[in-house]
C-alpha cells in the first residue's frame, strides 16, 4: 500500500485486535451510531482501541475507501472488518460477535 | 437535499429489482431512516457484502446527503413469494 493513509490504517488495524474507528471518543461519541457501538463493546467486556475520526480528517476519509464501506463506526477484529453499528447490533443481538471474540482468542476485562 | 423514503425505495429496487423493502422514516425529519431489505440475492453472501449492495444501490449517497440509514438485511424464508 503506498497511499500513507490507507497505510496508517492498516497499521491500526493491524497492531490491535480490536478497532473502533468511530465519530468522538467512548466517553464523549458524537454520534448516535457510535455510542451504540460503543456500548456494544463494554457490553461484551472487551479492550479495544478507538479512533476518533472527526479529529483526523485523513483517517475520516481513507477509512470509506478501505473497506468500501460509507459510513463511521467501522468494527474491526484481528485485521478483519466486522461491520458497521446495525450489523454490530444484530450479531450482539444474536451472540455471535460474543462468539466471535470468543473464537478468535480476543482477550476480554473481567 | 435529503432523499425521500420513496427515492430510497426505487434506488434499492432499481438494483434488487426482487426485494421486498419497507422503510421507515425515524424521526420525521426526512434524514434519519430504518430500511429492512429482503431479497433472494443476499443468499449466501456475508452481511458486510448483502449491506454494500445496498449501498451501492444507493450511488454513494449514503454517508453524504442520507446521513443516516439504519439497515437490515435478510434473505427470503423459504417457501415465501417475494
Amino acid at each position: 500500500m503506498t497511499d500513507p493513509v490507507q497505510a496508517r490504517i492498516a497499521t491500526l488495524v493491524g497492531n490491535n485486535d480490536v478497532v473502533l474507528f468511530m465519530k468522538g471518543t467512548p466517553l464523549f461519541p458524537q454520534c448516535g451510531f457510535s455510542s451504540t457501538a460503543v456500548q456494544i463493546l463494554e457490553r461484551l467486556a472487551v479492550g479495544y482501541e478507538s479512533v476518533d475520526v472527526l479529529s483526523d480528517p485523513e483517517v475520516r476519509a481513507g477509512i470509506k475507501t478501505y473497506s468500501d464501506w460509507p459510513t463511521v463506526p467501522q468494527l474491526y477484529i484481528k485485521g478483519e472488518f466486522v461491520g458497521g453499528s446495525d450489523i454490530m447490533m444484530e450479531m450482539y443481538s444474536s451472540g455471535e460477535l460474543d462468539a466471535m471474540l470468543d473464537e478468535l482468542g480476543v482477550a476480554r476485562e473481567d | 437535499m435529503a432523499m425521500t423514503a420513496a427515492d430510497i425505495e426505487s434506488a434499492i429496487r432499481a438494483a434488487l429489482p426482487d426485494a421486498q423493502i419497507v422503510i421507515t422514516d425515524l424521526a420525521g425529519d426526512g434524514d434519519h431512516y430504518a430500511a429492512r431489505v429482503i431479497s433472494a440475492a443476499f443468499t449466501g453472501l456475508p452481511r458486510v457484502r448483502q449491506h454494500q449492495m445496498v449501498y451501492n444501490a444507493l450511488g454513494g449517497r449514503m454517508g453524504g446527503e442520507l446521513h443516516a440509514l439504519q439497515l437490515t438485511t435478510s434473505i427470503p424464508a423459504s417457501g415465501d413469494k417475494a
